[in-house]
């Protein structure tokens, strides 16, 4: 192995690695935002609100990320309106955007269905108590209900973080230079696909380290009241 | 709008690769995952390093950088060490076998903490009776905590399982005709990719359905005589 046309290239990896960082992170963001509101019309009982939510995570969760995008970027793509569009909006041309499209709606399905989980996991009485008190339904959902399943959350989203970081690799595919990207670049320009993937299989390990420490420190943090007291 | 163009035969041909190189890989997870769940918990500290290290790399890195990897780089490994063994013609490797491999491989290693979970749940007086009875390891192995880890084992094994089926569309990256590559290679004859990408969607929400009811099965079949609360 010959990792020196690896130190030549890295300003490929580094760009990549910026890319891969934004659409993740981006699409996260985003995706988060959309699914707060999801979860809480998904657990209630009325089923024409959740209904349509329930049909969304079913639909994003039961079909590969990679289809989604496929679908995004080829289908979209070929729809009159959207190439009309693309003559003013020339952004529209870019891959960019529908890979982050279709990484947020996806992301957004499955963290709907993890902060419902925690939702609905919430003890009863904390919600009588809070009623007792006389909080209004608004005000169960913002001061009690959501703050708890965001704690009950966590574990199960640093999870999805996860995921997500894995799976924005398949952005590659549609000409985006991610790290799996710039891997693609290098192994194609000298054949050795060792030295060009064994790096971005190292660029990644990296980033899922550093997202599970720094979940562990956010879990420190939010189940600081969870954790057995230390004895003196 | 909705128009196969006479394609819709080809796509269901990659439907049938798609579920067998998704059978196939569940194999070879299954029987990696079992492997490695036994390697973490025998206590022997080679087979624990080893196991550790396997699950630790599986898990940070994304299944399409460990395809390609071992796509690519079994090609050149098998052409370095096939003429060490005086075989002398170029050797193509197969890409379903590529595939089933490493997607065996990546499962294999969230099968064995799977695994392991479900087998620390079986009561050692099972095991320890099974002993009693004058049974060897392995019998009590294929006996009695087999069969019992399964119940805890299902809901694991069916995520597992539903995320691995998903994970097969990548196969098509590496040049299996399944039912994504079909679709990408009628949509680039007819250019109309819509119908083709949103065809496979519904086929595999419609193995996502298949699965959860086949699941939802088994998890009464095996929790028969378990009290539900």
């Amino acid at each position: 192995m010959d990792f020196s046309i690896i130190t030549e290239n890295i300003s490929e990896y580094v760009n990549g690695l910026w890319l891969t960082v934004q659409l993740v992170s981006l699409s996260l963001l985003v995706g988060l935002v959309l699914s707060i509101p999801f979860a809480v019309m998904r657990s209630t009982e009325r089923l024409f609100i959740s209904g349509p939510v329930w049909l969304f995570t079913y639909c994003f969760r039961g079909t590969p990320l990679l289809v989604q995008m496929f679908l995004f970027y080829y289908g979209l793509g070929q729809l009159e309106f959207v190439k009309e569009l693309s003559k003013s909006w020339t952004f529209l041309q870019d891959a960019y955007w529908y890979a982050l499209l279709a990484f947020t709606l996806n992301t957004a399905a499955y963290t709907t269905e993890i902060i419902r989980g925690a939702i609905v996991a919430t003890p009863f009485g904390e919600i009588e108590a809070a009623r007792a008190c006389g909080m209004s339904r608004g005000r169960v959902l913002r001061r009690i209900v959501l703050p708890s399943a965001f704690r009950r959350a966590l574990p199960a989203y640093a999870n999805e973080v996860i995921f997500m970081l894995h799976g924005s690799a398949v952005a590659s595919l549609i000409t985006l230079v991610d790290i799996t990207g710039a891997a693609r670049i290098i192994n194609s320009r000298y054949y050795s696909p060792y030295e060009a993937f064994i790096t971005a299989a190292i660029f990644y390990m990296a980033l899922t380290f550093l997202i599970v420490w720094g979940f562990r420190q956010l879990e420190k943090r939010w189940h600081a009241h969870l954790k057995p007291r230390e004895s003196n | 709008m909705f128009d196969l163009h006479g394609y819709g035969a080809s796509i269901l041909d990659g439907a049938s690769l798609t579920v067998a190189v998704a059978l196939v890989s569940l194999v070879i997870a299954m029987a990696l995952g079992l492997m490695t769940a036994l390697a973490k918990l025998s206590g022997v500290r080679p087979a624990v390093i080893t196991a550790t290290i396997y699950t630790t790399i599986i898990r940070g890195v994304p299944d399409l950088v460990l395809m390609l990897l071992i796509f690519f780089g079994g090609q050149i490994l098998v052409n370095d060490i096939a003429p060490m063994l005086g075989y002398e013609d170029y050797v193509d490797i197969n890409p379903f076998i590529a595939g089933t491999i490493t997607i065996g491989f990546i499962f294999g290693a969230y099968m064995g903490e799977t695994f392991r979970g479900a087998i620390l749940a079986v009561p050692v007086g099972l095991l320890e009776a099974g002993a009693a009875y004058g049974m060897s390891r392995r019998q009590v192995l294929i006996r009695i905590l087999i069969p019992q880890m399964m119940r805890h084992a299902l809901p694991g094994f069916g995520n597992n399982w539903l995320v691995l089926m998903k994970t097969t569309a990548l196969v098509s990256v590496i040049g299996l005709e399944d039912m994504v590559r079909k679709a990408g290679l009628a949509a680039g004859a007819t250019r109309d990719p819509f119908p083709f990408y949103l065809s496979v969607a519904f086929l595999f929400l419609a193995f996502t359905t298949v699965s959860v009811l086949a699941l939802r099965w088994a998890e009464n079949h095996y929790s028969a005589g378990v009290r539900r609360v």
